[in-house]
């Protein structure tokens, strides 16, 4: 050693590794307008295809005349379910064992439903020649409301054998999917009815969209000449796309190449398998040219991907102190026209039976039942884990409401209440393994962070100065502690159509020290070329500089499952440590060899192997690779690359802590949120500034569903909100500034200790802006009013409690 | 339908092509041109993905004909810094994390990039209501807004160093 070496500390610094606020590699190209989204693919040759799509909810499909639209100059081909009948491919199946229409066969069974594929050669022709398509409708009754669905004689699903099983089991009317029921019944209905304190309510979360800002698109190209075909698009989960598409139009799985390139925000969005992607495949297929179809907003709003729409019937029993003693819930689910949830497939219902949130609850029990109406298929898990979201908003709105009944601080009810940390891992009544936690300390820190008591006494004042005519606006303090599970899945319990939920990793190191590695994933804005690095970077010693992560590709990275659910950090993030480890045993040997030592005389420290009590006596990584390819060495073989499989061994749970202090204006319905405090607890932390990031970005999606944004229909089962102008998006004016702070509470069960963080926000944030709502008028008795909270509900609720004079 | 002729200044390049009258800019530029920097998020005017500038104003290039913008001088995300020599604007949006999908930020800097031109020196408020017309789905505005005063500060730094 002589003194120009770097010391450990400055070794470490230059790893940019775990815990190290490390600018993303991604943002260069973005920054410059270089990004390359589906849109931007450009083919020689390519034809754009578009959708005629049905103004009617319900109807049935008498005649569809083509010949207007075909003789216009530069339409190419016209498909209707008709042409994809010989190949099996006018329905698909959906991810949750139902099937779907890619274009309308015989009836349409919501507004905006594929119904022919017109295929041109510019996009300015295909919306021409959709308009000159004549479809001959026959209106049929419609049906919106799910509870309405299960008493009507009006067969929605008339493709479904009547009386026979669905995939869930048992159908109990002809607009039933299914009934899913997790924990103990009868139990849970004696400690209720036996109880101190009930509290009882409907909650509802209504039906919203994800909206990303790109909207979904594809772009197809079949080579005829090779048997290739190759597919862009805006896949949360690449391989499975692989796999669907093969098994789909019987191409062999090696012959077809998804690839997903940078993607404009998914948030569940790009997790399913569209019509528009089968068509354009076909249409490539049989016109020999690529086809590139991408959605406009009003076709993303109207026809993909809806989340929620969970109306969650509660009861919640205590005994006079608040020591909760059961929970109940039962869930009419409207599932709109096709069961196309994503969520794994034993889960109809996704992970909801996470409902006993934060709480020592001793005995639970839900029932969910699926119902079709006439809405677009979809309840994908929206910024979510497979209806985690729904799950927190339901359990954190019953502690609320059971406060109420119990005369109590609803702070001070949730603390009574928290799973202990001398309880974990904790078995939920539903069945879950709830790996680790602390959730009084969380708690603690955000009541003091906000000044919680001196908040009650503000409002307490300005209730009693309300009542005196001296203000018009009310204060509201939102509490939340929410536990998530996040991390899908165990193989053994957690697949999608049969592809258990592992991820992977596969790593190279090159002569000189740098590595690529790839994984099953693909992000979304999340940073995965930054922050993955950086776990490599702890665990091989390789500067995250030095390391290219490449994603998205099925020709070249491992089969993995994608990214949605928050699964990316806890899963495939744990097989790139895994990888890197597998990585380090084999330097391990190689530096044993160089330095004419025992393995087990080394020891790993930053960047190199040390001889044991030696510390002159090294090799670096970047030494060791590069005699991974130039030297002989007894007993190894050349290279230094790894591949990990990994199969996590349970869910993650992350939690957080949330308060919002809200203003509202009891006249005109507006708010103003005043703070917004956010206590994360994601594991170990891989990079505090994507963290933080996240958590803004979360917060601010879920301040858009909780006030204001909605997919919603009219009794004719017409879109109400099917473009920007009437589907609420927060803008930077509307958005306030977030104080995000944190606890540490690794998970024990995942090699780096991160449980993933992406979601959070967005399970945690919803309740907390709708309680802010709820407790600014719980001194006038409001129990619950439904979301989002629009000025003009607020002003509702206000009128409605007499507050108007 | 038949096609006119088209001058542009884009980038301080001239360009001419034949377009449709009824096409809009932002094709015109992503398919006739190739600059794909601007996106596509509405076609409505409601997300500024889509903004350029056109004569020393912001458009939203969705609801800009061709023909209503022949003549005209346009700059896009592609015409502010080079790899070499970023705009301080795409610096800072890098250095304060004013990005993650990356699909609103050709548009965001190109808006907060006139933004600046208009009132060099604005507060937090006047950021958020001067980018009100561009949205984000994925940050939460709050480092974009950093990003922009940071890029202010820089620039008026860097302004008062020169004089
Ligand atoms: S695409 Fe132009 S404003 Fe949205
Ligand atoms: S960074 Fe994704 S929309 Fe702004």
């Amino acid at each position: 050693m002589n003194d120009m070496s770097p010391t450990r500390e400055e070794r470490v610094e230059k790893l940019k590794g775990l815990g190290s606020s490390r600018k993303r590699v991604e943002d260069a190209r973005f920054t410059q307008g270089k990004g390359n989204y589906v849109d931007d693919v450009k083919l020689p040759g390519m034809l754009h295809g578009d959708f005629v799509r049905s103004p009617y909810a319900h109807a049935r499909v008498k005649s569809i005349n083509i010949d207007a639209a075909m003789a216009l100059p530069g339409v190419i081909a016209v498909l209707t379910a008709k042409d994809l009948e010989p190949l099996s491919l006018h329905w698909m199946p959906t991810l949750a064992g139902d099937k779907q229409m890619v274009l309308a066969d015989g009836k349409v069974l919501f507004q905006g439903q594929e119904v022919a594929f017109v295929v041109a050669e510019d996009r300015y022709i295909a919306a021409d020649a959709c308009e000159l398509v004549e479809v001959d409708y026959e209106e049929l009754p419609v049906i919106v409301d799910p509870f309405e669905a299960l008493e009507s004689d009006t067969v929605l699903r008339e493709d479904l054998e009547a009386g026979a099983d669905g995939a869930h089991g048992p159908r109990k009317h002809h607009n039933h999917i299914f009934l899913w029921e997790e924990g103990e019944k009868e139990a849970t209905e004696q400690v209720i009815d036996s109880a101190e304190v009930v509290a009882e309510e409907m909650v509802y979360y209504h039906r919203t969209h994800p909206c990303p800002l790109e909207t979904c698109g594809s772009v197809a190209s079949m080579d005829k000449v090779n048997g290739k075909l190759t597919l862009w698009g805006t896949f949360q989960a690449p391989h499975v796309v692989r796999t669907v598409a093969s098994l789909l139009s019987g191409i062999e799985e090696h012959n077809i190449r998804v690839i997903s390139p940078d993607i404009g925000g998914g948030f569940g969005n790009k997790v399913g398998v569209y019509p528009g992607y089968v068509c354009s495949i076909v249409a490539s297929i049989v016109t020999g040219q690529p086809v590139k179809w991408i959605e406009d907003r009003m076709d993303n709003l109207m026809a993909t991907a809806f989340a929620r729409d969970y109306w969650m019937k509660g009861k919640i029993s205590a005994t006079k102190e608040g020591k909760i003693t059961g929970l109940h819930c039962h869930v009419t689910a409207d599932h709109g026209a096709f069961d196309a949830c994503a969520d794994p497939t034993k889960f109809p219902a996704g992970f909801f039976h996470i409902c006993t949130g934060s709480y020592d609850i001793p005995v639970a029990y839900v029932g969910v039942d699926g119902v079709y109406t006439n809405k677009a298929p979809g309840g994908v898990a929206y910024r979510c884990s497979f209806r985690v979201t729904e799950a927190a908003y339901f359990i954190e709105r019953m502690i609320e409401v059971l406060a109420m009944e119990l005369n109590m601080d609803a702070a001070e009810l949730r603390r009574i209440n928290f799973i202990k940390k001398d309880q974990f891992p904790y078995q939920s009544a539903l069945g879950w393994e709830f790996d680790s936690g602390d959730y009084h300390t969380a708690w603690d820190k955000a009541l003091d962070a906000v000044d919680y008591a001196g908040l009650r006494k503000e409002q307490e004042e300005r209730v009693a100065a309300f009542k005196r005519g001296e203000t018009r606006k009310l204060l509201g303090i939102g509490l939340t502690h929410f536990t998530e599970i996040v991390g899908a899945g165990p193989v053994k319990n957690c697949d999608i159509l049969g592809m258990g939920m592992f991820d992977s990793c596969e790593i190279r190191i090159h002569p000189t020290g740098s590595a690529v590695a790839r994984l099953g994933t693909i992000s979304q804005g999340q940073g995965h070329a930054t922050t993955f690095a950086q776990i490599l970077a702890s665990e091989t010693g390789i500067p995250a500089d030095s390391i290219t992560i490449e994603e998205g590709d099925t020709d070249t990275a491992p089969y993995g499952l994608g990214t949605y659910g928050s699964r990316s950090t806890p899963v495939a993030g744990a097989a790139t440590a895994m990888a890197g480890r597998k990585i380090r045993a084999k330097a391990q040997m190689i530096a044993a060899y160089l330095l004419e030592v025992h393995d087990n005389d080394l020891e790993w420290d930053v960047d190199r192997f040390v001889v044991k009590g030696a510390p002159e006596r090294f090799k670096t990584m970047a030494e060791i690779a590069y005699a991974a390819y130039n030297q002989a060495i007894p007993g190894v073989e050349p290279g230094l690359e790894a591949v990990s499989y990994y199969d996590p061994p349970n869910m993650t749970y992350p939690f957080g802590a949330y308060v919002c202090v809200m203003e509202i204006d009891v006249d005109t319905g507006e708010h103003e949120i005043r703070q917004f405090y956010a206590l994360d607890d994601c594991g170990t932390r891989i990079n505090p500034m994507v963290i933080e990031g996240q958590v803004h970005g979360g917060l601010t999606e879920a301040l858009a569903i909780a006030m204001g944004q909605e997919i919603a229909y009219d009794k004719l089962g017409n879109v109400k909100t099917g473009t920007l102008m009437d589907f609420f998006l927060p803008t930077a004016w509307e958005t306030p500034n977030y104080t995000t702070d944190f606890t540490e509470t690794p998970s024990p069960h995942h090699p780096i200790g991160a449980k993933g963080v992406g979601e959070s926000p967005n399970v945690g944030g919803v309740p907390a802006f709708s309680n802010a709502v709820h407790d600014a008028f719980r001194a006038f008795g409001l129990r619950q009013s439904h979301m989002p909270h629009d000025h003009w509900r607020i002003w509702k609720t206000a009128n409605d409690l007499g507050l108007h004079g | 339908m038949s096609k006119m002729h088209i001058k542009l200044t884009v980038n301080g390049k001239e360009e001419e092509l034949l377009a449709e009258p009824r096409e809009l800019l932002i094709y015109v530029l992503r398919e006739r041109l190739n600059l794909t920097g601007p996106h596509v998020g509405c076609e409505t005017s409601h997300c500024g993905a889509c903004t350029v500038e056109m004569n020393g104003k912001s458009v939203k290039s969705c609801t800009v004909l061709a023909a209503q913008a022949n003549g005209a001088e346009i700059t896009t995300i592609e015409g502010l810094g080079t790899p070499d020599e970023l705009h301080v604007l795409q610096k800072m949006f890098k250095e304060h994390h004013g990005l993650q999908c990356g699909y609103c930020t050709p548009g965001m800097i190109t808006r907060a990039h006139r933004l600046l031109q208009e009132n060099p020196n604005p507060s937090e408020e006047e950021v958020r209501f001067g980018m009100a017309g561009n949205l984000c789905r994925c940050t939460g505005y709050q480092n974009i807004v950093k990003s922009i005063m940071a890029a202010a500060a820089e620039m008026n730094s860097a302004k008062e160093a020169a004089e």
